[in-house]
């Protein structure tokens, strides 16, 4: 039957495929929505601090638009994102046919819709949407919480189900359906760091459901976990909570560090400088992602002997972290470089997230973290670490892969405009939230002493410009997918190398009918 | 061949210097009004921390000078567009090894001081005053440990007007950073906080005498500070603690001991007037005169000189003013959630409540004709 080698028609081609491609794709666009939605939280929350003194929403309004931001940014837009990518990529990286999951693949994507329908539902809710912050840190989210707490707990559940489902197929993908020749040394490092970073997800995305059913219990059954009055304790939560989310930032990040490690190589034509050594690095920063976690909690009251535990243990990662830099830039030392968007994008992650990594070594020593800790400053070396690294890494993908993927060219004028445009607003954002942050400005309130009023206006001004570009990339891609230039050559780009550049453009459907052999 | 060359290359590298200064004092004095670093503060702990922030802000410096010089020097150098061909090699046991090894001895070398000075701020012990902060959505209340039982607390509310945050009035120079009453404490000795929370988490932070410390209901931490120099220090509460997170500001005034010893002692003879009245029956004409005096603090700004109401409904002729007494105490007490109604109950003392309570059945011609004495709204108080 030729017809099962096509796709189906229409709406029932989307709800019932099981194609990798097909589940790729919808979780790119999905998470892009999502980056639009969580992208429109924060104009408002920065039309609201573009001057002191409240203006356009009301204090309780302004914490649901934090917590919503940080709720859709990381589990609806970037992490979704770069499954997709995985999706889309990792069959066609290692000379598979498809994943090795695939009706389970169909289910993971299709339960997220929903979990972000019931999620933005809570905001039209009675007594509004989560305002506790995407840290959720109870008695806040418990005892305190608005009802729609019990909705929130349900969303997260289900995408955390998702997650794991995802991840196992990963798993199972990578594990067991390689080309033969593809041993583990040879995988490439996008697959490599997806690998791990399917390990963490199934390792802590149960703990993060753990903490949510914990919430649960103490809100509708009389539990005390959290609460003192009861024998609990609320820092448990921020255990808990930590011991998920800080593997969860690596989860974040290591697939960009996978992309960033295609990229360069290509546009220097020139094998990335120490492929082992970044696997190691890889897992080394896995590793120790989960022996970080109270790095978050310094000024939580620890005993002084964990306090100093948990300092060492966060200032090591500095280590596999700058191994991974040095390796970039020696990749393009001595190359043969050209700066198309792709590349543009992976320089501006190596240089941003190289920031965000020195913010980030300032805060984990512990006594400065002490006069650090929950302002701007943070605020800023997050977003250094996600908006310039998951974020910048994902665009740069989208631009290296989308011929691949289309068979068609994007703009290169307006790709690289949007680079500029979006490396520009993003400095103008963040970069000042340091100086406010030192200066003594805690994070998430809705207004501010006069003395950080400029450069907030300045912040405001740059998150505008940021979030327009992002409609220009959005412009950009549409106008590929539909009149891009068409061409049919395999490698979009001479430097590219990898499995996924020897089949045509656009791939098949069925990328391989035959395995691979690789040498 | 002294000469001409020689005097003009002197006078070159003369003006230059006179030019860099020239702009890094302004660039400083332009910083200093941007306010672009930590404050290293007034105390001895705030200035190591200080210094530790600013040796790891210059290794990373350092670091980035070195990582960026090589990044750009290999961007343009090794452009394809100036032919440049791309080497073949990869792998190098030595390079990896050395740039493993040396980030780790750096990082050595900031554990070191990193540590002493963490155990340093860890050390509460022999403190000289004890203060007990306890966080409340959205205010603090600090406690006087003394040593005899006769505690001092209070109640320190955020003072800026609702104009001023509704952009109706111009906003002060302190603007959400003022409150109605500081902490005041004593210059030159070791003061520990205990801090601890009434409901959600709060944390308070002064950076100037660098203490943070998380507020935990059902938990006390503990921290401390001396401060060594009289004066204003401002601060707020940093960890998200509901709606009015960001109004809930924290001033210390540190004082000379002797002062801050006048301080207490007339706040401690305040607190036994206060003991002594409550046991007290008030005629109404002292009740009007007391709770007039209560009003025009307190109530004015959003009921209006008459009673006749503004932000906050009118009293004159108000069902609630002039019902049942419970339903009046109880709201003065508790406040209106939901609306400007603020809860006194913490606020202000039972004499002062009962004071203003029958103010308002008895003024702007409600005339109920009945005295509320302070053991009226203690009992209240104590039923709830
Ligand atoms: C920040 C503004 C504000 C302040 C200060 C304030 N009130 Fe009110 N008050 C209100 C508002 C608003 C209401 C109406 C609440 C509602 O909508 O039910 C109210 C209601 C009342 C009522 C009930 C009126 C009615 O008929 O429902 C009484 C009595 C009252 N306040 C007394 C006082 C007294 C006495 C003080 C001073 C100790 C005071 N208020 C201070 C805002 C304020
Ligand atoms: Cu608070």
């Amino acid at each position: 039957m030729g017809e099962h080698h096509g796709p189906a028609k229409g709406i029932m081609r989307w709800l019932t495929t099981t194609n990798h491609k097909d589940i790729g794709a919808m979780y790119l666009w999905f998470s892009f929505a999502m980056f639009l939605m969580g992208g429109s939280f924060a104009m408002i929350i920065r039309a609201e601090l573009f001057q002191p003194g409240l203006q356009l929403v009301e204090p309780g309004f302004f914490n649901q638009m934090t917590t919503m931001h940080g709720l859709v940014m990381v589990f609806g837009a970037i992490m979704p994102s770069f499954v997709g990518l995985a999706n889309y990529l990792i069959p066609m990286m290692i000379g598979a046919p498809d994943m090795a999951l695939p009706r389970m693949n169909n289910w993971s994507f299709w339960i997220l819709p929903p979990a972000f329908l019931i999620l933005a539902g809570t905001l039209f809710m009675e007594g509004g949407g989560p305002n506790f912050g995407w840290t959720f840190y109870a008695p806040l989210s418990t005892t305190y919480a608005p009802p729609s707490v019990t909705f929130f707990i349900f969303g997260v559940h289900i995408m955390g189900l998702s997650s794991i489902m995802g991840s196992i197929n990963i798993i199972a993908t990578v594990v067991n359906m390689r080309a033969p020749g593809m041993t583990y040394m040879k995988m490439p490092l996008f697959v490599w760091t997806w690998l791990i970073t399917a390990f963490l997800l199934v390792a802590v995305m149960p703990v993060l459901a753990g903490a949510v059913t914990m919430m649960l219990m103490d809100i509708h059954f009389g539990t005390s976990f959290f609460s003192a009055a009861g024998g609990g304790d609320p820092v448990l939560f921020q255990h808990v909570f930590w011991f998920f989310g800080h593997p969860e930032v690596y989860i974040i990040i290591l697939p960009a560090f996978g992309v960033i490690s295609h990229i360069i190589p290509a546009f220097s034509r020139k094998a990335l400088f120490g492929y082992d050594s970044m696997v190691y690095a890889t897992a080394s920063i896995a590793f120790l992602s989960f022996i970080v976690w109270a790095h978050h909690m310094y000024t939580v009251g620890m005993p002084v002997a964990g306090e100093l535990f948990f300092m060492y243990a966060t200032t090591l990662i500095a280590v596999p972290t700058a191994a991974k830099v040095f390796n970039w830039i020696t990749t393009m030392y001595r190359g043969s470089l050209s700066f198309e968007t792709p590349m543009l994008f992976a320089i501006g992650f190596v240089v941003l997230f190289t920031i965000g990594g020195f913010t980030g070594l300032m805060l984990s020593i512990a006594p400065a973290d002490f006069q650090y800790h929950d302002t701007y400053f943070v605020v800023a070396h997050f977003h250094y670490t996600m908006v310039a690294g998951a974020i910048f890494a994902m665009s740069a993908s989208i631009y290296f892969w989308i011929h691949k993927w289309t068979g068609r060219r994007y703009n290169e004028a307006m790709g690289k405009a949007h680079f500029w445009i979006s490396f520009l607003g993003f400095n103008l954002t963040f970069f000042p939230q340091h100086f406010v942050g030192l200066a003594g400005m805690p994070r998430r309130i809705p207004d501010y002493a006069l003395q950080f009023a400029d450069f907030n206006m300045m912040s405001s001004i740059g998150a505008f410009i940021y979030g327009a570009s992002q409609l220009l990339f959005l412009y950009n891609v549409v106008a590929t997918i539909r009149s891009g230039k068409k061409d049919d050559a395999k490698k979009t780009w001479d430097g590219a190398e990898g499995l996924e550049w020897e089949v045509p453009s656009p791939a098949p459907y069925h990328t391989y009918s035959v395995p691979p052999q690789v040498k | 061949m002294c000469s001409k060359a020689q005097l003009l290359l002197k006078h070159a590298m003369l003006s230059l210097v006179a030019f860099v200064s020239v702009i890094s004092t302004s660039a400083w004095a332009e910083a200093e009004r941007w306010q672009v670093n930590m404050t290293p503060g007034v105390t001895e702990i705030g200035h190591k921390i200080y210094g530790l922030h600013m040796l790891v802000f210059w290794i990373c410096v350092v670091a980035g000078v070195g990582v960026f010089g090589y990044l750009i020097y290999s961007m343009i150098a090794f452009r394809k567009s100036k032919g440049a061909v791309s080497a073949n090699f990869h792998e190098n046991t030595t390079v990896e090894i050395l740039w493993t090894v040396i980030p780790f001895l750096i990082l050595i070398g900031i554990a070191v001081p990193s540590t002493t000075t963490l155990l340093e701020i860890y050390d509460t012990d022999d403190a000289d005053l004890d203060v007990l902060v306890t966080g409340y959505q959205w205010k603090w209340k600090y406690e006087y440990l003394d040593a005899n039982g006769e505690n001092v607390s209070f109640f320190s509310n955020l003072r800026t007007p609702q104009g001023e945050i509704y952009n109706e009035d111009d906003k002060g120079e302190h603007y959400l950073l003022e409150v109605d009453e500081p902490l005041v404490l004593p210059t030159n000795k070791k003061i520990r906080f205990l801090v601890t929370a009434n409901d959600v988490l709060h944390s308070w932070w002064v950076p100037a005498i660098a203490v943070k410390r998380d507020a935990v209901p059902g938990f006390i931490n503990e921290a401390w500070s001396r401060i060594p120099e009289a004066g204003i220090y401002r601060g707020q509460c940093t960890e998200l603690c509901g709606r009015n997170h960001g109004y809930m500001p924290i001033v210390v005034n540190a004082v000379e001991q002797d002062e801050f010893d006048a301080w207490i002692g007339e706040r401690k003879a305040k607190a036994a007037q206060i003991k002594e009245l409550m046991s007290k029956n008030f005629t109404l004409d002292e009740q009007m005169a007391a709770g007039q005096k209560v009003y025009m603090t307190n109530c004015v700004a959003c009921h209006g000189v008459n009673g006749e109401g503004g932000v906050g409904k009118p009293i004159a002729g108000s069902a609630v003013a002039m019902g049942e007494l419970n339903g009046l105490i109880n709201i003065l007490v508790n406040g209106r959630a939901g609306t400007a109604m603020p809860a006194f109950g913490n606020q202000l003392n039972d004499v002062d409540l009962s004071a203003v309570i029958t103010y308002a059945r008895n003024g702007f011609g409600n005339k109920m004709g009945d005295v509320v004495q302070p053991i009226d709204v203690f009992n209240f108080k104590q039923g709830q």
